[in-house]
Formats: structure tokens, sequence, C-alpha cells
């Protein structure tokens, strides 16, 4: 029975007058659940229902309300059906209809499986951070050094001795600047698309951004390494010449694998989502707002200040937090690009050196995981960046919640 | 009381000050740049990849022969295990993600639309959304081989991959859940069908083709990923079928494995030709789920 079939006889049966109501229930004799070659009937069947529930004052037949009634919904849904009950026996009597047992073991399964799907997304969210925990605490409790401020990463052999300073530092720093350079320029696309651009143009250029978001990680890291990197490097060596006095800028060895390159990957892979993001939320700013200021003598660019930006700016800060989220667990792309620094080496800050963050860390290395207490460290790291991405997608959502319910 | 004196100076008809055109001009500018400075990047990736890799995906060998028994010095061989694999954890992820993500969704819509249940699943697609996938690939780890004492598979892949198909799948499903209008609904209710069956026959059907746009593109999303590939299966250079075996070949381990290769050795050529190939596949599964979408779309009411 396919959908607008269904709709059909629905609004035919509405249609319908009480008297040629009562002349077609003399005739229904079918199962509802049959198929529109027996419409006829089965609107017959179906129309006391609703009267009889209006009568009792009960709920209107309007699964967006049933639904809302957060309890109520099962006893709801089987009033949905012709049951034998109350005003709808009589009629029977009356009539001489015959209304068929339906069976609720289908909705109950099926109520069943979903819910059960249900509990298995929270499930699945909640066992990845107890799971995780569970096996990082031995290797958290044997080490030696202290876990937030070390450099160290020593987990082979019996003396553990890791921290993830050195981690976090190249992990923030990277996915910050990603963020930096990546807002300005999505910002300033969603205005061109939703401001400025004819249809004819926001359409392939909308479609050119999403598809940025379709290039697998391990293509732009290789097309990072090869053909990105060499390119910035020059500017990168002239920047660290002029400004190497600050540890932020000073000079690395090899520029090409620096996280200022990865940086700037990040920067691309993380625009399509923030471009997509302000976008909807620029397309959305209220028409009454933008020709107010027009009808002011506003100039185009005042008009997205005083009315479109303002509007969209908890929605572009959301959707920054998405995108510093999805280039801090970023793992392919930087592993490939940023070099690691030898072990014993200086520890430096600046951008133009190389690193390691958690992800390209553990990618790094999975192929060592042989000993419990060895991955245990390695699965702690997991476990921080677990937490960072979280808190940061958790703000994100918070942000878009509190300008939706503003808005 | 007489009227103010209109003063020249506040009201006037002319044109907009020149500082205010020259700060009209330059948003102009800055947006325009922001809008070419976008598209650079797509362009040039997809010009580096083609023209590094177009010459050996157009042999027909590339399509049908496997990597076994060629080293980086020698040429010829093919992705053909490699794609197997990606297709093959793809499918794999998708047998368990699609249930789960569109069941998912019509618990969220149909069963506890507005309710705290609905409200704290919410959260967690959100969460699980914006889990890195190295993150799901430890936890896949932790679970199967640590804890279970499973070798590593494909499957165990499959399954971390799972965690990044299902946000995909249940958002788009549960948007276009939302779109199918409640008239509909109400209609199949008067009929007296139970509420399983105008889910599965009325409300699924008319959803459908939002359904398979989410489900392509959690594919492409999930058939590009290489982290979890990384950590729970190694990369075999053979065809393998098996999803169970702890070696596989996928197009984005065999870029890794090849990585490091010399550019003049032909075994660079080939990671930029499985490179091309995998831009291929997730592109058209885009390009698809774009397709879908656009016959498919239901009318917002």
């Amino acid at each position: 029975m396919s959908a607008t079939e269904i709709g059909k006889t629905g609004t035919r049966a509405a249609d319908t007058d009480p008297q040629d109501r009562e002349a077609a229930v003399q005739g229904a004799r079918s199962d509802p659940t049959q198929s529109p070659a027996q419409v006829h009937e089965s609107r017959a069947v179906a129309m006391p229902v609703p009267s009889v529930r209006a009568a009792r004052g009960a709920p209107v037949l309007d699964p967006a309300v049933a639904g809302s009634a957060t309890t109520a919904a099962p006893q709801d849904r089987t009033s949905v059906s012709p049951a034998p009950g109350t005003g709808t026996g009589s009629a029977d009597k009356r009539s001489g209809v015959k209304l068929a047992k339906i069976s609720r073991t289908g909705d109950r399964v099926f109520g069943f499986l979903a819910a059960g799907s249900g509990v298995v997304i929270v499930a699945l969210v909640l066992f990845v951070g107890i799971f995780l925990l569970a096996l990082a605490l031995p290797s958290l409790l044997a080490n030696q050094d202290n876990f937030l401020t070390s450099r160290n990463w020593i987990v082979a052999g019996d003396q553990l001795r890791f921290g993830i300073a050195g981690l976090l530092w190249t992990t923030v720093l990277s996915s910050v600047l990603a963020m930096v350079m990546a807002v300005p320029v999505a910002v300033g696309v969603a205005l061109f698309l939703t401001q400025y651009s004819p249809r004819r143009v926001a359409g392939p250029l909308s479609f050119v951004v999403d598809l940025l978001a379709a290039v697998p990680s391990i293509i732009f890291g290789l097309w990072g390494l090869t053909v990105l990197g060499p390119f910035l490097s020059p500017a990168g060596s002239w920047i660290s010449e002029k400004l190497g006095f600050i540890p932020l800028f000073s000079a690395s060895i090899d520029p090409r694998s620096s996280v200022f390159v990865a940086s700037v990957v990040l920067a691309i892979m993380i625009l399509p989502i923030v471009t997509a993001i302000s976008r909807d939320v620029f397309s959305q700013t209220p028409r009454d707002h933008i020709e107010a200021a027009l009808s002011l003598g506003a100039t185009r660019w005042e008009v997205i200040r005083t009315s479109v930006l303002p509007y969209g700016r908890s929605g572009v800060i959301s959707a920054s937090m998405l995108g510093l989220g999805r280039a801090l667990g970023e793992t392919v792309a930087v592993l490939i690009i940023l070099s690691q620094a030898a072990p014993g080496a200086d520890f430096t800050p600046s951008i133009f050196a190389g690193g390691e963050t958690f992800a390209s860390k553990i990618a790094n290395n999975a192929s060592e995981f042989d000993s419990p207490s060895k991955t245990g460290a390695y699965i702690a790291a997991g476990l921080v960046l677990f937490v960072v991405t979280f808190i940061v997608n958790a703000i994100a959502r918070m942000i878009a919640d509190r300008g939706s319910a503003k808005a | 009381m007489s009227t103010a004196p209109i003063d020249q100076e506040t009201l006037s008809f002319r044109r907009p000050s020149g500082i205010r055109t020259a700060k009209n001009s330059l948003a102009w500018v800055y947006v325009v740049l922001a809008a070419v400075l976008a598209v650079i990047p797509l362009v040039w990736v997809l010009y580096t990849v083609i023209s590094q890799g177009y010459r050996l995906i157009l042999t027909s060998s590339w399509w049908l022969q496997s990597q076994r028994g060629i080293t980086p010095r020698r040429e010829g061989g093919g992705a053909y295990h490699a794609i197997v694999g990606t297709v093959e954890i793809g499918l794999i992820c998708a047998a368990i993600a699609v249930p789960l993500g569109v069941l998912g969704a019509i618990f969220l819509i149909e069963y506890a639309r507005g309710t705290r249940a609905a409200r704290a699943v919410s959260f967690m697609v959100d969460i699980l959304s914006g889990i890195p996938s190295i993150v799901a690939a430890l936890f896949i780890y932790a679970l199967f081989i640590t804890i279970f004492g499973f070798g590593r598979s494909v499957f165990a892949v499959g399954c971390a991959l799972v965690l990044l198909m299902l946000p995909v799948v249940l958002r788009s499903t549960e948007e276009m859940l939302k779109l199918v209008p409640d008239s509909l609904r109400e209609a199949s209710y008067a009929l007296g069908v139970p509420r399983w069956k105008t889910i599965l026959q009325v409300v699924i059907p008319t959803a459908f083709g939002g359904i398979s746009t989410g489900v392509v593109l959690g594919l492409a999303r999930v058939m590009g990923e290489t982290a979890p590939l990384l950590i729970l299966v190694s990369y075999a250079v053979g065809i393998n079928f098996s999803p169970f075996a702890a070696t596989m070949g996928a197009l984005p381990t065999m870029i890794n494995s090849g990585r490091d290769q010399a550019p003049t050795m032909p075994g660079y050529e080939r990671v930029w030709a499985a490179a091309l190939t995998l831009i291929i596949i997730v592109m058209f599964l885009n390009l698809l789920a774009r397709g879908i979408a656009r016959a498919t779309k239901l009318k917002e009411k």
C-alpha cells in the first residue's frame, strides 16, 4: 500500500457525510488493513473511531500530539485502531460490522527494536569512554612521570615514563591555527553565497565546497606533503627569518613538513563544515531585518554588519567549534605531513617545527601495540583526545542551542 | 511650536559618503576573494591527483590485478585487491550502521519525539558525530582485541567505521522523517493500520530517497577513512575476500604503504593512481547521493 494511496483514502473518508457513512457501514466487513481496492469498505470502518475518541474528550488523532505526550504513547496507539471498546461495540451490534482483532505483537516487536537501537547508541558512546578509561588506567597508575606535564614518551620496558604535554601542544596549536585560517574564509564564502552571488553562481560554488568535504583525508595529506609543503616553505622561511626572535615563529630544519603546513591542510579540510553551517544560518536571517536596514539607507556591507552577522553570530561560533573538533581529531593528513622530532631533540614551540599530535602518535605506533602497558599508554592519549573533542563539541552544541532559543 | 529647521548636513539624499562606499567595496572584494580562495584547493588537489595518476588507471590491469609479487621497483599490477577491500569494508559497515541508524531515527521521530529519552539519544548522536576516527578505532581495538581477545580483522574495521557512519545515516533519516506529512500517518492510522506497518509501508517509502542519500553519503565518508585501517588490519598486497582475515588491502592503506617511495620509482605512480581511484569512488558516491536527493525530493508542506 503506497503512501499516496493511503493519503487519498484518508481525505476521501474525511469528506464523507454522516448518511453516506451509515450506509457504507452496512456493507463493511473487511479488515481495515486491506488493500486500496477496498477503499469504500475500509473508510467506513475507520471513521467511527475518531468520533468516538472525540466524544470521550481524548486527544484527536495526531501523531505529533500523541508523540509529545511522554508516557501515553502506547495507550494512544491502541486507541487509534478500531478497538472493540465502548462506542464501537454498540456500533458493531447496530450495523453488524465485525472488526478483526489486530495483533499488537508487530507493534511491540518494532517498538522494542526502535527503542533498542536508541539504547545501543547511548551505550556505544558511554562504552567508548568506559573502555578507554578502563584500559588506560593501569598504565596511567604505573606511569613514573606526570601525565599532563611530561614530554617523555617511554613506553617500552618496565619503566613507563610518558606524558602528553608535547602532544597536547602540537594538537592544539595546529587545530587552533587551522580554525583561525578557515573561519574568516568560510564566513566570507557563506556571505558571498547568501548575500552577494546570483543563484546561478551560488549553486555550483556550494557544490564545489561540499565536494571538498568528500576528498579523503589521506589524499589531502599526500597533496600537502608533496605539493603544498614545497609551495609554502618559502613563505614559512621568510616569516621565521623576520620574526624568528619570537619562539612561536623560530625556524626549523624542514619547513616543508611543519605544523604550519599541517594547519593549512586542516584549514582546507574544515572549511566545508564551517561554510555549510554559516551559510545555513545566514540564509535564515529574517527578511524584515534586512529590509529594515536597507530602508534606512544602509549599504550592502552595513546590512550584513547590522543584521546578518549579529543574527548568525552564535551559528558561526558553533560552526567554528565543530570545525575545531574535527581538526583536533584528524589523523592521517597530519601523520603524513608532520615530521617527527628526532628522539632526544629539544622541544620547540614553533609553528615551523614538526611534532606529533595525539592522533598521529597513535596511528604511527599502531603496529607496536604488543604489551598491555604499552597499549594502555596510547589508549590514555586517545582518551585525552576523546575528552577534548567531547568538550569542544559540547560547547559547540550549547552555543548553537542558546542561539536558536534566542532567535 | 515651530518645526525645527532641517539640517542640510544630517538629512542628505546624496549617495553614501566616501568611507561608507569604500567599506562596502572592500567587503565585496573580501567575499569574492574568499569565494575564489575556497575553490582553489579542490581544483589544485584534483589536478595533482589526476595528472599524476591518470596513466595507470586507464590500463585494464589496474582494475583486474593485485599487487602480489610486485615490488616498488617493478611496473605493473593493479588495485583490484584494494578496491575489493574498500568496498567490502564499506558494505560490512553499512550492514550494521544502516539498520541501527534508521531504527534510531524512527525511535527519535515516531516513538519518542520530544521526550527526555529522545534528547539523550540525540545528544549522544551529536557526540558520536564528533568522535575522531582514531578514537573509534582505539575503542574497537580495546573491545575486540584487548578484552575479547580476537585478532585484528576486517570485521573490526567495519565495526569501528560504524561509529562514524551511524550519525550520518541517523541524522539524514531523522530529517527526512520530519518532512513526512502527518496527514499520511493519520490517514494510515484511521484505516486501522498498526503503527509498525504505518512506519514500514507509509513513512519509510515516502522518506526513502532521503534515507538512501544519507546512506550513500555515509558510505562515501567511511570508504575514505584511513585511521581505523591502520590500527585494526594489516595491509595485504594479495586478493582476499574473507571478512575475518587479519590482512586485507584497501585503497587508503595502499596509498599509505607506498607513500615513502622515491618519486622516480614505478611504485610512486601507483600511489597516485590509487589516490585517483579512491577519489573516483568517493566522488561517484557523492554525485549519486546528490542525484537521489534531487530525484526524490520531498516537498515541504
